[in-house]
């Protein structure tokens, strides 16, 4: 088994704010815009918003790896 | 030899982007048409190929490329000649981009919301005690948000008015092309002063940090810097006077969803960004050159062609939103792209969607009764400018 892991490419990102908006709890945004990883191994009740983060960012910068339950549909 | 232009085309319902691009998008992922300067260019629909093509590193906005499918008069050479950032690529793109994203955080642009709150209520305040009818785009959104862009990056209040009387003319589909020329000229002559001003007496905005720092470092030239400043007034300001009375007039006309607004104000973060996805003001802004082919879901845009990813298109591709003509502020999807994607997506996207929410919260609160005075079917359209908006709507209350 594969913990669930999180990764934000800041060489990457492109300073949005998707994350820290979608995901607060996960993601912070530093002075210079650009995305900070809180929680590099998110429980499972925030995986559906790791998932949303991974999908609403621009640019390609944020990975969710290792074991995940079966993906729902990326709303809420 | 030449054909004539099949793009872009007009709306029929001011709400939603052409009623052509469902059918565009059932025949196939692209669809090839003739724009204004007699280019041809390649139009995407599907909301995973919108996504997809505007994030490849393939996708050029490099407006000095012959090919580049400019939809306006002029706008091309202009862009060229400027290099305003949302025009560039990759590494330019990223250097002048990174200079000004911290300007643009969650924590700043929060930070604004007592300014926009205040602002807000002074403007209602103003066009309340005018004589009904008015006009809700001039005395209303255009004031909002010039007075909060020219707050965010330090244009003072004696300028405002000079700013606003640029605006007009920029804005405005009858103006002609000398007209918009010289009203540039009116803006660059500004901004420059600014940044001297600034230089001598810096304050705490966007301005003064960048005349203090990477302009004084070296890191940017003087004239980059002025098409820089320039090109966040006038996207930040564009898209939210066009948005406000938009957005007003469709609350106006889905009185249901106004009212659970009412019920409960915490749901207008999730109403606003319906109201980008549903209106797509900015359809079609993203304009590109395939540098190299990109690959899409059964099709191909071959090395060296143009092509426009609809953003309106794909913000109402059933694929992607269920029944993606309804307006619906309950809606669980959230991946529109109404502010773009990949390494351009609006970097004004936190600070448009707060305007959006106080300017149209403090309207429908301070003016319950606010009225079209003129049927919704006449309303005059912007269908020529980059920014989808209505030309005016008269308003009593
Ligand atoms: C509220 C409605 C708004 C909408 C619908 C909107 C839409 C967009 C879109 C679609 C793009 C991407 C263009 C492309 O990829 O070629 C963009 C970029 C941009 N927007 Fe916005 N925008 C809005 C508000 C704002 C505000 C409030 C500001 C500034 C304060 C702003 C400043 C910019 C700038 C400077 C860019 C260029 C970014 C880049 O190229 O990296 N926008 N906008
Ligand atoms: S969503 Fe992506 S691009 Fe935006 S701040 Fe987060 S990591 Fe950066």
């Amino acid at each position: 088994m594969n913990a669930p892991r999180l990764r934000a490419d800041r060489a990457r990102c492109t300073g949005a704010g998707q994350c820290a908006r979608t995901a607060p709890t996960l993601f912070d945004q530093d002075d210079d815009g650009l995305a900070v990883l809180l929680i590099p191994n998110p429980p499972v009740e925030a995986l559906s918003q790791a998932r949303l983060a991974a999908d609403l960012c621009p640019s390609g910068a944020i990975a969710l790896h290792g074991d995940l339950p079966r993906a729902r549909p990326i709303t809420e | 030899m030449s054909t004539p232009a099949d793009f872009p085309v007009p709306r029929t319902c001011p709400f939603t982007p052409p009623d052509s691009y469902d059918a565009m998008r059932a025949a196939g992922p692209l669809t090839r048409v003739t724009i204004p300067s007699g280019k041809r260019a390649w139009l995407l629909t599907r909301h995973t190929d919108v996504r997809a093509a505007l994030a490849d590193p393939a996708a050029s906005s490099d407006a000095r490329n012959p090919d580049f499918p400019a939809l306006g008069h002029g706008e091309q050479q202009v862009a060229a000649e400027l290099r305003p950032f949302i025009r560039m690529d990759p590494p330019d793109h990223t250097l002048v981009r990174r200079m000004l994203v911290g300007e643009f955080t969650l924590k700043r642009t929060r930070a604004l919301g007592p300014v926009i709150e205040q602002t807000c209520h002074e403007q209602l305040a103003r066009m309340l005690s005018l004589t009904p009818p008015v006009d809700l785009v001039t005395e209303y959104a255009n004031r909002v948000s010039t007075t909060v862009i020219c707050h965010l990056l330090g244009v003072p209040t004696e300028d405002l008015e000079f700013f606003r009387s640029i605006t007009t003319v920029t804005g405005a589909r009858s103006s002609t092309a000398e007209q918009v020329g010289a009203a540039l000229n009116d803006l660059f002559a500004l901004i420059n002063r600014l940044v001297d001003d600034k230089t001598a007496n810096p304050c705490d905005d966007l301005i003064s940090r960048l005349a203090l720092g990477p302009l004084e470092r070296g890191e940017i030239t003087r004239s980059s810097l002025l098409s820089q400043i320039g090109i966040t007034l006038n996207a930040g300001h564009e898209t939210s006077r066009n948005m406000i009375p938009l957005a007003a007039v469709a609350l106006l006309r889905h009185p249901d969803q106004l009212a659970k607004l009412r019920d409960d104000p915490g749901r207008w973060p999730a109403a606003v960004d319906e109201l980008l996805r549903y209106l797509s003001v900015a359809d079609t802004i993203t304009l590109r050159v395939a540098t190299a082919d990109i690959e899409l879901e059964g099709a191909t845009i071959p090395a060296g062609d143009a092509f426009i990813p609809l953003l309106g298109a794909a913000n109402h591709d059933p694929a992607a939103f269920a029944d993606p003509h309804v307006f619906d502020i309950d809606r669980p999807e959230r991946h529109h792209v109404a502010f773009g994607y990949g390494v351009h997506q609006c970097i004004g996207q936190n600070l448009g969607r707060l305007e959006l929410e106080i300017a149209l919260r403090v309207l429908t609160d301070g003016a319950p009764a606010l009225a079209l005075t003129e049927p919704f079917e006449e309303l005059p359209l912007k269908d020529t400018s980059a920014i989808f908006g209505l030309e005016q709507v008269r308003v009593s209350w």
